[in-house]
């Protein structure tokens, strides 16, 4: 697993059945491009977060392809409706194989 | 006839061009040849899909963009001018109400960022934003 | 003398309105006081701005919303790191702070004297995890100080710059502000140059701030994480071909104090989003 990687993820607590909510999402990745050189000028492999993935109570609201133009950091905002009580689960995968995964519950009244 | 500098840079660009032409075609259309790869050929058109970007970028380590796309079930985002073209696929799924998503991006230079959606119906639609991206004094 | 002023205006492009002059700075529906009249210790500024007015719109709205502001991801690393044991007694900072919160009203005091010396908060960090955890002191400005000291000084956010100056202050603050008219480097410059002179201008494509600290520790998109008063000026110094002094010295430590006393009226905004 790549040192100190860390999600944050913003849901609202409760909505309304089938309400539009806004999520953010943003994880403490280096991202690195593959395109840059050390000091002695050998290239730096590629270490990037390359999908990332969003589902509510099973059903996939948004499902990502990462190139290495995504900034250090990956921040993600995107809508979901929520129609009942549930859970979110976020996934970010690695390339080194390393799986970050987070979840977030939510009260539908 | 008289040849300027000028003159003789602009013969030795278009030498060089005919070169890279001839000898790798792929590689003026890295882009294009990405987003036909996402369009199966297809034609992409103009229509339900607004890209957002800062005309002017300050730093060109983290541009916000922005996909609205009504309708679609994936975007694919490019730059350019960047050494690796391709810079995300947003697919949305069925709890997805508005097709829309935020990202921040690394642009290597000035370039085009390009959208393409892929709506529901299978056709495809395209949306391109200039950004500048300027070199900074000290905070660059 | 001629040659510097020539180069100087090369450097320095015409003069231009700032992106932001007229936004206001309000997180979760505070407001921060980014313009405010100089204090009297001020020759030759009336008003001051804080960096975040020199910013464009993208990187000023990074700022306005703690969620969007990628500098959170490392002070939420400092929340793990303050109930983190280290060292040879066995203690963590929670051990004897029970809420880093207490710590409101440090970050807009620092640095001060203490016992006839001037200490910055990475000083006083560096005293708990060397004298009181028994471990090996962190590095000045490493990943894990930098975090740290952005999570203690975030405790002072929307409070006002406050740095005493004179009495025990008042021959660190002469040494910090004689540092900062004093041309070094092969480009013969001074702080003031930049940003006394000039500042709203541009310097090729950005515009100069005040070099205020109000706003630090903070995010920088140019390295994207947690960056130092005392790495700034290192950067400055770089910038301007000199040799830089080094993290925590007596040099920097005075200077942080002239700067930060430059500062007073402005709010703290720790973890500020720069270019």
């Amino acid at each position: 697993m790549a040192e100190g990687v860390k999600p944050r993820v913003k849901v609202p607590k409760s909505a309304s059945a089938g309400e539009v909510i806004t999520i953010k999402t943003l994880i403490s990745h280096k991202m690195e491009s593959g395109q840059r050189k050390d000091g002695d000028g050998n290239p730096i492999a590629r270490s990037i977060i390359n999908r990332f993935v969003a589902d509510f109570n099973g059903q996939n609201v948004i499902d990502v392809t990462l190139e290495p133009a995504i900034s250090t950091n990956p921040y993600f905002q995107f809508e979901a409706t929520v129609p009942e009580s549930g859970e979110f689960t976020f996934t970010w995968y690695d390339d080194d194989g390393s799986v970050y995964e987070t979840t977030k519950s939510i009260e539908v009244s | 006839m008289t040849l300027t500098r000028r003159d003789v840079f602009v013969l030795g660009s278009a030498a060089f061009a005919g070169t890279a032409l001839a000898g790798m075609p792929a590689f003026a259309s890295a882009t294009d040849d990405l987003i036909a790869e996402f369009t199966g050929g297809a034609e992409a058109g103009s229509g339900a899909l607004v890209l957002t970007a800062p005309e002017i970028a300050e730093n060109g380590n983290t541009v916000p963009i922005e996909v609205d796309a009504p309708g679609a079930v994936a975007v694919a985002i490019f730059a350019d001018g960047n050494p690796v073209p391709a810079v995300a696929t947003f697919n949305f799924g069925p709890l997805n109400p508005s097709r829309s998503a935020s990202t921040r991006i690394r642009l290597a230079k000035s370039q085009n960022v390009i959208a393409v959606a892929k709506m529901e119906d299978g056709s495809f639609v395209r949306a391109d934003a200039a950004v500048k991206v300027t070199i900074g004094g000290c905070g660059g | 003398m001629k040659k510097y002023l020539v180069a100087t205006a090369a450097i320095f492009a015409a003069s231009l309105a700032y992106a932001g002059e007229d936004s206001t700075l309000a997180i979760e529906g505070e407001v921060f006081v980014t313009e405010v009249d100089a204090p009297e210790h001020m020759e030759n500024v009336s008003t001051l701005y804080s960096g975040w007015t020199f910013r464009a719109d993208e990187t000023q709205a990074l700022q306005l919303d703690d969620f969007d502001n990628p500098a959170f991801l490392f002070l939420d690393q400092a929340i793990d790191q303050w109930d983190t044991v280290e060292g040879s007694e066995g203690k963590s900072c929670s051990t004897c702070h029970e809420d880093v919160a207490d710590f409101a009203g440090l970050k807009s005091t620092l640095p001060r004297v203490e016992d006839g010396e001037l200490v910055t908060m990475t000083n006083l960090v560096n005293e708990c995890v060397t004298d009181r955890m028994g471990a090996e002191p962190w590095k000045y400005s490493g990943a894990k100080m930098s975090a740290m000291t952005a999570l203690i000084a975030h405790q002072s956010r929307g409070m006002t710059m406050n740095v005493a100056i004179e009495g025990d202050a008042a021959p660190f603050w002469e040494r910090g502000k004689e540092l900062y008219y004093t041309r070094v480097g092969q480009l013969d410059m001074a702080c003031s140059n930049c940003h006394e002179d000039n500042y709203g201008n541009m310097i090729r494509a950005d515009h100069l701030s005040q070099g205020q600290i109000n706003g630090f520790p903070l995010y920088r998109l140019k390295n994207a994480k947690i960056n130092t008063t005392h790495g700034r000026f290192k950067g400055c110094m770089s910038n301007i071909r000199a040799t830089p002094f080094k993290e925590g010295s007596e040099e920097f430590k005075a200077l942080e104090l002239y700067i930060a006393s430059r500062g007073q009226g402005l709010s703290v905004e720790t973890p500020a989003v720069r270019n």
